[in-house]
C-alpha cells in the first residue's frame, strides 16, 4: 500500500491488544482465557479458518470426483458423506459465524466507542461452545462420517441413516448456543454500550447490518436447537417426532428446520451487505446514498427472512395457499435486497472511485449478489422452481449468495480492516490480483451450474450423464482457480503480520470511530471515550481526513484525533 | 477495559478490571445493570423459541392424535400435578419478595425469601421425580417397554380398581379407532418427558442461580443501590414458573372430563 502512504512513517504503537501484557505476559493461558473481544475475534478466526479449510477439502474431492460422469475418486456412500460434511463444516462452522463472530466482535465495540461488548465473558464463552460443538462435529466426521445432507431430514437422519448422526447433531445443538449468545450480547451492546453522540442513526451501517443480522440468530437459532435436540432423541431413544411409522411427522421437521434455516442465509448474507455498505462509500469518497433505506433494508430483510420458509417445500405437497403465500413472501425479499443495491451504485455515482483490495472485493459482491438474488426470485416462482428443485440451478444459486455474496463480503472486510487488525497492511499489487483471480475462479466454478441444473442435472448425485461432462469440468477447472484465489490472502496476510509496512492509524483514510484510535488499538479501544458529533461516512466535510469534496488522492491521514 | 492480574496460591487469574460492582467497561452502575437487564430479557426471548418448537409439535399431535393424547393426560396424577403447581407459584412470590427485599434493604429477608424460594424448587423437583417414578412402574416410558395396557393389566395392592378398569376399557375402546394408539400414546409421553424434562432442568439451573446468590447474599453483598442479581435471576425464574402455567393445563388438565 506504499501509494496510500506516500510520505509518512508509521511506528507501530508501544502497547496495544495484541500484546497486552496480562499478569505474566504473553502466553497462552493469556489468549485462551482472555475477555478482550479483539482477541476473541482473532480465536474465532483461527477455528473458523480451520473449518473453512476442512470444508474446502470436502469440496475439492466433490470437484475431483464428478470431473468424469461415472465419478472419479470415490464410492456413492463416500460422496453422500463428502457433500452433507461439506455443507455442515461451511455453514454451521464457517459462514454463520465467519463475519459476525470475527469482524462484527472486532469491530463493533470500536464503531459505537465502546471499551468492550456487553458481556466479554459470555463472549469468551461463545467462543468455547462453538470449539466444543466444533469437535463433535469433528467426531462424527472422523467416525463414520454423515450422509444425511447438511439438511438432516428425518426420518433418514433417525432411523435410516448408519452414519455418525447423532454426534454432529449434539455439535450443532451445542453450536447454536455460541450463534445465541453472539446474538444477544451484540443487540444488547449496539443498545446500551454507544458513545455519547453516538445516536441510532449515526451508527456505522455494518452496525445496523450486524443488529438485524443478531436479530435473526437469537429467534432463529432455538428453534433449529430443539428441532435437532427432538431427531436426536428420536435417533437415539427410538421416539417418534418426525418418523411416520411412528405417527410423526417429517413434514414438521422441514417446517422447523427451515424456520431457522431459511433466515440463517441472512444471518450469512447480511453481515457481508454490512461490510459492503462500509467499503463502498470509503472508496467512492462520498456519504452513502440513502443511509436511513439501508438501515431499515436491513431490519427488513431480517422480519420479511422470517416469513418465506416454506419456499423450501415446495414439493411436499403443501397446501397450494400455502405455497402461494409463501412464494409472494419470497418475493417481497428482493425489495429490501434491491434497495441496498440501488443505494450502493448511487453512492459510486460520480464518486472519485479507487481501485484499493476492498473495493474490488465489494464490487465483485454487487455483482455475483445481484445474480444470485436474481436468480432466487426464479425459485421463488412455483411453477420455475418445480422444474428445477434440487438441480444444481438451486446449487448455483445459493453458492452465488453464499460465497459470492458471504464469503467476497468476508474477504473482502478482512482487507479492509487487516490494517486496524494487525497494525500492517499487506501487498497491494498481489492483493488485487487476489481478487481478481477470485473473481474469475467463482464465475468459472458456478455458472456452469446454472447451465447444467436448467437442463436437468440434479445436486447430490455422484454421477451423471455424458452430455454434462464440459459444464462439469468446467466448473472443476474454475475451482481450482478459485482455491488460488483462498489461498493467495492467507498466504499474503500471514506474511504481513511480521513484514508488512506498518499501516497507521487510518490508512484508506475513512470515517468510522475504528479508524481514530491506533492500529492495533489499545486493549480498552479508547484511551478517551469518544464523543460523536458528526453525521457517519461524512467524507465531504471531515478536515481531519485530509480530504475536500470528491478530493481524488487523499493525503494521508495525522493519526490518533 | 482494563485487566487486574491476581495471583492467588502462585497461580494468576485474569480478571476484568472491577471498582466494588462496576465492571470496567461500564461507565455507571446504572448502564451496568440496565445492560444485565436487557440481556436477561433477550436472553428469556430466545427461551421462548426454544420452548416454542415443543408446542408446536405438541399442538400438531395432539390434534392428529386426541384420543391417544386424552388416554395419556389422564395417567397423569393430577393431585401431585396441582399441587407442584401451587408450590411454584408460591416461590415465585417468595422469589419476588427476595428482590422486593433487596430494592430495600432488608438483607436478611433477602437470604430467607432465597432460600424459601430454594425450597419450594426442590420440592418440586421430588414431586416431579416422584411421578417420573410412576411413569417407570407403569411402563410408560416411551422406548421399546412401552406399553399403554401395561398398568391395567398388572393392578398393585395400592391401585384403585375401579379406576383401573375404567382406563383398561378406555384404551380398548381407542384401539378401535386407533389400532396404534401405542405408537401415538407414546409420542405423548415422549412429549411429556422432553417438555416437563427441559422444564426441570431449567429448575436446576435456577436452583444453582439460587445458591450463587445466596451465599453473596450471606455477604450482604445486595443493597438498594446494587441489586441486579437478584432481580434478574428473578426474572429467569419467573419465566420458568410461566412456562409450567402452560404445560399444567396442556399435559394434565386437557381432556379431564370424568
Amino acid at each position: 500500500m506504499s501509494d496510500m502512504l506516500p510520505t509518512l512513517d508509521y511506528k507501530l504503537p508501544d502497547d496495544h491488544y495484541l500484546n497486552a501484557t496480562y499478569g505474566s505476559g504473553r502466553s497462552i493461558r493469556s489468549w485462551l482465557l482472555t475477555t478482550d473481544h479483539k482477541r476473541i475475534a482473532l480465536l474465532y478466526l483461527c477455528t473458523v479458518t480451520v473449518f473453512f479449510f476442512i470444508g474446502g477439502i470436502f469440496a475439492t474431492m466433490i470437484r475431483i470426483h464428478l470431473l468424469t460422469p461415472g465419478g472419479t475418486l470415490v464410492t456413492p456412500e463416500t460422496y453422500n458423506k463428502l457433500f452433507t460434511m461439506h455443507g455442515v463444516a461451511m455453514i454451521f462452522f464457517f459462514l454463520i459465524p465467519s463475519i459476525p463472530a470475527v469482524l462484527g466482535n472486532f469491530l463493533i465495540p470500536m464503531m459505537i466507542g465502546a471499551k468492550d461488548l456487553a458481556f466479554p465473558k459470555i463472549n469468551l464463552l461463545s467462543w468455547y461452545i462453538y470449539v466444543i460443538g466444533g469437535c463433535f462435529v469433528l467426531y462424527s466426521f472422523g467416525t463414520g462420517g454423515l450422509d444425511t445432507g447438511w439438511t438432516f431430514y428425518t426420518p433418514l437422519s433417525s432411523v435410516y441413516s448408519n452414519s455418525a448422526v447423532t454426534p454432529a447433531v449434539i455439535g450443532i445443538f451445542i453450536n447454536g448456543f455460541s450463534s445465541i449468545l453472539t446474538g444477544l450480547n451484540f443487540i444488547v451492546t449496539i443498545h446500551t454500550m454507544r458513545a455519547p453522540g453516538m445516536t441510532w442513526f449515526r451508527l456505522p451501517l455494518f452496525v445496523w447490518a450486524h443488529y438485524a443480522t443478531s436479530l435473526v440468530m437469537i429467534l432463529g437459532t432455538p428453534v433449529v436447537a430443539i428441532t435437532l435436540l427432538l431427531a436426536g432423541l428420536e435417533r437415539m431413544f427410538h421416539l417418534g417426532f418426525f418418523n411416520p411409522a411412528l405417527g410423526g411427522d417429517p413434514i414438521l421437521f422441514q417446517h422447523l428446520f427451515w424456520f431457522y434455516s431459511h433466515p440463517a442465509v441472512y444471518i450469512m448474507v447480511l453481515p457481508a451487505m454490512g461490510v459492503v455498505s462500509e467499503i463502498i462509500p470509503t472508496f467512492a469518497r462520498k456519504p452513502i446514498f440513502g443511509y436511513s433505506f439501508i438501515a431499515g433494508s436491513s431490519i427488513a430483510i431480517a422480519v420479511i427472512g422470517f416469513l418465506v420458509w416454506a419456499h423450501h417445500m415446495f414439493v411436499t405437497g403443501e397446501s397450494t395457499y400455502a405455497a402461494l403465500t409463501f412464494s409472494f413472501l419470497s418475493y417481497l425479499v428482493a425489495i429490501p435486497s434491491a434497495v441496498k443495491v440501488f443505494n450502493w451504485t448511487s453512492t459510486l455515482y460520480k464518486g472519485s472511485i479507487s481501485w484499493d483490495p476492498p473495493m474490488i472485493y465489494a464490487l465483485g459482491f454487487i455483482g455475483l449478489f445481484v445474480i444470485g438474488g436474481l436468480t432466487g426470485l426464479f425459485l421463488a416462482a412455483l411453477g420455475l422452481d418445480i422444474h428445477v428443485h434440487d438441480t444444481y440451478f438451486v446449487v448455483a444459486h445459493f453458492h452465488y449468495i453464499m460465497v459470492g455474496g458471504a464469503v467476497m463480503g468476508y474477504v473482502g472486510g478482512l482487507h479492509f480492516w487487516w490494517p486496524k487488525i494487525t497494525g500492517r497492511c499487506y501487498p497491494e499489487a498481489l492483493s488485487r490480483f487476489a481478487a481478481v483471480v477470485l473473481f474469475i475462479g467463482f464465475n468459472l466454478t458456478f455458472f456452469p451450474q446454472f447451465i447444467l441444473g436448467y437442463l436437468g442435472m440434479p445436486r447430490r448425485y455422484h454421477t451423471y450423464p455424458p452430455e454434462f461432462q464440459v459444464l462439469n469440468v468446467l466448473s472443476s477447472a474454475g475451482a481450482s482457480i478459485l482455491a488460488l484465489g483462498y489461498l493467495l490472502p492467507m498466504i499474503y496476510f500471514a506474511w504481513s503480520m511480521r513484514y508488512g509496512k506498518v499501516a497507521g492509524p487510518n490508512p484508506w483514510p475513512a470515517t468510522g470511530l475504528e479508524w481514530k484510535t491506533a492500529s492495533p488499538p489499545p486493549t480498552e479501544n479508547f484511551h478517551v471515550t469518544p464523543e460523536v458529533t458528526w453525521e457517519p461516512y461524512d467524507y465531504k466535510n471531515r478536515p481531519d481526513l485530509g480530504l475536500s469534496a470528491g478530493a481524488p488522492s487523499p493525503a494521508p491521514a495525522h493519526g490518533d484525533d | 477495559m482494563q485487566f487486574d492480574a491476581i495471583i492467588l496460591d502462585g497461580k494468576e487469574e485474569y480478571r476484568v478490571h472491577r471498582t466494588g460492582e462496576l465492571y470496567g467497561h461500564f461507565e455507571t452502575l446504572e448502564q451496568q445493570k440496565e445492560t444485565a437487564t436487557l440481556g436477561m430479557w433477550i436472553f428469556l426471548v430466545t427461551e421462548v423459541l426454544f420452548f416454542g418448537g415443543l408446542f408446536l409439535t405438541y399442538t400438531i399431535n395432539r390434534r392428529a392424535f386426541g384420543t391417544a393424547f386424552g388416554i395419556g393426560s389422564n395417567t397423569l396424577d393430577i393431585t401431585l400435578g396441582a399441587g407442584n403447581t401451587v408450590v411454584l407459584i408460591m416461590s415465585s412470590l417468595t422469589m419476588a419478595m427476595a428482590v422486593w427485599s433487596a430494592q430495600v434493604g432488608k438483607k436478611r429477608l433477602v437470604s430467607i425469601f432465597l432460600i424459601a424460594t430454594l425450597g419450594l424448587g426442590t420440592v418440586f423437583l421430588g414431586v416431579k421425580a416422584i411421578e417420573y417414578k410412576q411413569k417407570y412402574d407403569h411402563h410408560l416410558i416411551p422406548g421399546h417397554g412401552f406399553d399403554m395396557r401395561y398398568r391395567s393389566a398388572h393392578p398393585t395392592a395400592n391401585d384403585d380398581l375401579k379406576e383401573l378398569a375404567r382406563e383398561k376399557e378406555e384404551v380398548a375402546t381407542a384401539i378401535k379407532s386407533d389400532p396404534d394408539i401405542n405408537y401415538h400414546g407414546q409420542l405423548y409421553f415422549s412429549l411429556y418427558f422432553g417438555m416437563t424434562g427441559l422444564h426441570a432442568l431449567h429448575m436446576i439451573v435456577g436452583a444453582g442461580l439460587l445458591v450463587w446468590l445466596i451465599k453473596g447474599s450471606f455477604r450482604g453483598r445486595y443493597t438498594p443501590q446494587y441489586n441486579t442479581p437478584v432481580e434478574i435471576v428473578g426474572l429467569y425464574w419467573h419465566f420458568v414458573d410461566i412456562v409450567w402455567i402452560y404445560l399444567f393445563p396442556l399435559l394434565y388438565l386437557i381432556d379431564r372430563h370424568h
